[in-house]
């Protein structure tokens, strides 16, 4: 009754403010070059909820570095060219076409004529230039910059003319129109005051009126509740339509609800109060399956995440930082034989049955089955073998005491401890489970839970630990993001921080085999160079690789073309394309 | 009542024995892993099958079919019974942390498993870690009432003894502790604290910050009976025969507080392993593998373990049993002490 009560006072409340203002999309304009998607239809008008764990901290494209704010901001923003999520592939956005120069190092753009800012303002060429002259702004220190800074050099960006966009690479740049995906088109007649009276970052806060903050995307800032949520609403002049020539979104407000924690997405969601959820853990998902009995929602698995949880053993360079303990113990981690044997004692499939529910997939290399344009087949999935193990330890000098416990060739026995983050569940069951493996091979391992920011401080500042449970990855298919991980300058190279050189001959390899990919434009050649890549990560172990969780995502079942993916942002990445199902609809597809 | 009263201390006696010796009473190891068998449901004890009664319980194993999209469901495999035998070997154990043992009470033998309180995320047998996890809280309790009842006798010895400024001081100090919210005191040692640490060296930083903190309550207590038998007729009479004040304090002053201290002791155990779980609950206490009770509950806190496996919360039920028959033998010691006073 009472939840009853509670629910009505909801559906008024939204009922109320949905009524309230949704602009009607505005008719085609002649010369407008829309986009138009022939295979999607759906109804006009409605709302979808999203339940979201913590609040967006700025709306600002070019500042913003956590997932919820890019999450909002990719909804009231707009790319030129974007990666379609299904597909993998790039697609033209508002760029409706590019040419690449052959020697691959000059994109000429040309943009949609006629399309309009979510305030009505045209956007051109200047607006394209004005982006990038942010972006790449060293005082603005936007996180894309690095994308954008290639050998030192920043990317030439050059107007042609009104609708045409030149941009000079100062080298060949392989795949580098996926580079656009995620640069957000800014609108120059809003910032480019802020940006020359010099407080650019903090322009559009939160705290920033609606009418302020225009975008491309398929919707516009509404409002903005401290604490509770923000409303968004359709961007009457979004440059998509679908089959009908209807322009897009369907949906006349998305909302995000702010709801705390994991648990609470998921409880919001059960009781029906939130529409959408995704990065579902496997027991949450099992959980909401086994009330899918009642037809209320749908559920989806997406299959093996791009992400890659592994564990880290410490080879940083410790002369000069007064750990002794942990450089005494490097001697074993160093040992090529040392890390095979714990790679080869690891059960990978208990990994995938116990902490991913068997909704994830076992890995042995740095990409996963869900990568199929890039993995290497070749790479031995070899099962777990603890003879295997003994046998590695003993050819490295290891032996046992009479109490099974595991001493090195100086007779010290092998201890150490694994630090993971307390507030993630799977990575601490993994660990756990890693422990008690490597128990049979009588080394005694700790598992130690730190608060996110002390296991980030330690394993990127202080290097004080041993080893660690960790997860990288998940951006996007393509190669180039992993530059950070694999060539030795990177800043998540993250067993040997900092390296100048790289240390060992494979690491050598490794860098030299990642540049090589990056300029190299023939997608089979740099197949060939990223398969070396993978093969020597996984026959060299800098990480043991543990596994990958499916990306597991649900919507209620009024939410039509509902299509998640496994690239972020798994469910809103079409949410023009969202609509919600009439009541006519909505029984046809029950039935 | 006496008949209560003996039901009561013979619970008590029982579940301390059992207690101690976890290792034979528990069929596995706590931390033997069956991982085929995560979040297993409590294995069911039948006694009848087609061929009629049997007066020995026999158990099925659980097969797991992954029959439809739907989370793995258990289902028992009727096709092979096992019964149940008794004093059977099976894991290693050390019998009073000394003597190696591999006999248990009960267990089964063949492929067959006996979950009586199912198995945790990792297949553990839950009801091994009950037990192995109950020596630890309840050592801990029990640990630090001590820690806390001695201090707090000495120093309220000492305060009712000599009276005047020592007895203020220590007073005024008892008052800051008594007003201290010690569960954020705790949690805020535990954080300044190494992080790892052994499971033995955790176990004795725990009792011991718990005891020290908890020893102002007794101390007053202590006091004020010190404070009025001072004054009785008979240590004024033995202090005139010259009987110095350490013999006066043994015969005369301890005895007295001796039955406010048992009162005590059965109100603080309950309380300090009701302490000790909360400080594992939120991961401060003893480390994976080994368990205790707290620790064991942490999983609860994910929203999905809470609502679909009920057996998970036995810690809590067995922390609730231990807390009801301690609050019980409190009652007892005191309405001994009114009868004795009265």
């Amino acid at each position: 009754m009472k939840v009853f009560a509670r629910l009505t006072l909801l559906v008024c409340l939204f009922a109320g403010s949905c009524f309230a203002a949704a602009p009607a999309p505005d008719p085609a304009k002649p010369g407008e070059e829309l986009f138009r998607l022939s295979e999607v239809s759906g109804l006009y008008g409605g709302h979808l909820t999203i339940g979201e764990r913590a609040e967006p901290k700025t709306l600002n494209p070019v500042t913003s570095t956590d997932a919820i704010s890019r999450e909002v901001i990719g909804r009231l923003m707009g790319d030129l060219i974007e990666i379609n999520r299904s597909t993998q592939q790039t697609e033209p956005a508002l760029a409706k076409s590019w040419k690449i120069s052959p020697d691959g190092r000059t994109f000429t753009l040309q943009l949609r004529k006629g399309i309009r800012f979510s305030d009505g303002h045209p956007f051109d060429a200047d607006d394209v230039v004005f982006s990038f002259t942010v972006y790449m702004d060293e005082a603005i220190d936007s996180p894309q910059r690095d994308l954008l800074i290639i050998d030192g050099k920043p990317i030439q960006v050059t107007k042609l003319d009104q609708y045409t966009v030149r941009f000079a690479l100062p080298r060949p740049y392989a795949a580098a129109e996926r580079l656009f995906d995620g640069l957000s088109m800014l609108p120059r007649h809003l910032l480019d005051k802020p940006y020359r009276d010099g407080h650019f970052a903090q322009a559009w806060s939160l705290n920033t009126p609606s009418t302020a903050i225009a975008g491309l995307g398929p919707f516009r800032l509404k409002q903005y509740l401290p604490g509770q949520r923000i409303v968004l609403e359709r961007n009457p002049y979004y440059w998509k339509v679908d089959r009908e020539n209807q322009r897009l979104p369907y949906l006349d407000e998305l909302v995000f609800l702010f709801v705390g924690t994991e648990d609470a997405q998921v409880m919001r969601f059960e009781a029906g109060e939130t529409d959408v959820i995704s990065r579902l853990s496997s027991e949450n998902y099992n959980l909401l399956a086994r009330e899918k009995s009642r037809d209320r929602s749908q559920l989806a698995d997406m299959g093996p995440s791009l992400e890659y949880n592994f564990l880290l053993f410490n080879l940083n360079d410790l002369r000069g930082k007064k750990l002794d303990e942990v450089a005494g113990k490097q001697i074993w981690f160093c040992d090529l034989k040392f890390r095979q044997a714990i790679s080869a004692a690891v059960d990978r499939a208990s990994i995938v049955r116990l902490v991913y529910g068997t909704r994830g997939a076992p890995l042995w290399g740095n990409v996963g089955p869900g990568n199929k344009l890039w993995i290497n087949q070749s790479i031995p999935h070899p099962p777990q073998s603890l003879e295997t193990a003994r046998q590695l330890l003993k050819s490295a000098g290891y032996s046992w005491n009479s109490s099974g416990q595991l001493l090195d060739p100086a007779h010290k026995l092998v201890e150490f401890s694994i630090i993971t983050s307390s507030s993630n569940t799977q990575r601490l069951k993994m660990a756990t489970l890693v422990q008690d493996d490597l128990s049979h091979l009588g080394m005694q391992v700790h598992v130690v839970p730190l608060e996110f920011r002390a296991l980030i401080d330690r394993v990127f500042q202080s290097f004080d630990y041993d080893a660690a449970v960790m997860g990288l990855g998940g951006g996007d298919a393509d190669p180039n993001p992993e530059m950070n991980v694999w060539s030795a300058s990177g800043t998540s190279h993250l067993w040997h921080l900092g390296e100048t050189q790289p240390a060992t001959p494979w690491e050598r390899e490794l860098d030299q085999l990642m540049q090589q990919q990056m300029v190299t434009l023939d997608y089979a050649k740099r197949k060939q160079i990223y398969d070396r890549a993978q093969q020597i990560i996984a026959g060299n172990l800098p990480f043991i690789f543990l596994g990958t969780p499916n990306i597991l995502a649900g919507a209620s079942s009024r939410v039509g073309n509902f299509h998640p993916a496994i690239l972020d942002p798994y469910t809103l990445w079409n949410s023009d394309e969202l609509y919600v199902r009439g009541p006519a609809t909505e029984r046809a597809g029950t039935r | 009542m006496r008949a209560k009263t003996l039901t009561l201390i013979a619970a008590l006696v029982l579940l301390h024995l059992i207690l101690l010796f976890a290792g034979f009473f528990a069929p596995y190891d706590p931390t033997t892993q069956s991982r085929e068998l995560p979040y297993a449901p409590p294995t069911r004890l039948h006694f009848r099958d087609s061929a009629g009664l049997h007066f020995r319980p026999f158990v099925h194993n659980w097969k797991t079919s992954a029959e439809s999209d739907i989370s793995e469901t258990y289902k028992e495999d009727l096709s092979q019974s096992y019964p149940i035998s008794f004093f059977i070997t099976g894991s290693g154990y050390k019998l009073l942390g000394i003597y190696e043992s591999h006999l248990h009470l009960f267990g089964t033998t063949g492929p067959a498993r006996i979950f009586l309180f199912g198995t945790d995320g990792y297949g553990r047998d839950e009801f091994s870690r009950v037990l192995f996890g109950g020596q630890i809280s309840v050592a801990a309790g029990i640990t630090a009432t001590l820690i806390a009842l001695f201090a707090g006798s000495v120093l309220g010895i000492i305060a009712g003894y000599y009276g005047g400024l020592v007895d203020e001081s220590l007073m005024a100090v008892t008052e800051l502790f008594l007003s201290l919210p010690w569960l954020y005191f705790l949690l805020g040692v535990r954080a300044f604290l190494p992080l790892h640490l052994s499971t033995l060296r955790t176990f004795f930083l725990l009792t011991g910050v718990i005891g020290l903190i908890g020893w102002a309550r007794p101390a007053r207590l202590v006091r004020g009976i010190v404070l009025s038998s001072r004054n009785r007729n008979y240590v004024l009479a033995a202090r005139a025969f010259g009987a110095s004040d350490l013999y006066i304090l043994r015969r005369h002053i301890l005895p007295a507080t001796f039955s406010v201290l048992l009162t005590q002791a059965s109100l603080l155990v309950p309380r300090y392993i009701a302490a000790e779980v909360t400080l594992s609950f939120f991961g401060l206490g003893v480390n994976e593998p080994v368990a205790s009770w707290g620790n064991m509950l942490t999983t609860l806190q994910q929203y999905s373990v809470l609502t679909s496996y009920a057996w998970l919360l036995t810690p809590a039920a067995a922390l609730v049993v231990t807390s009801v028959l301690y609050s019980a033998l409190a009652d007892v010691f005191h309405s001994q002490l009114e009868s004795l006073t009265t």
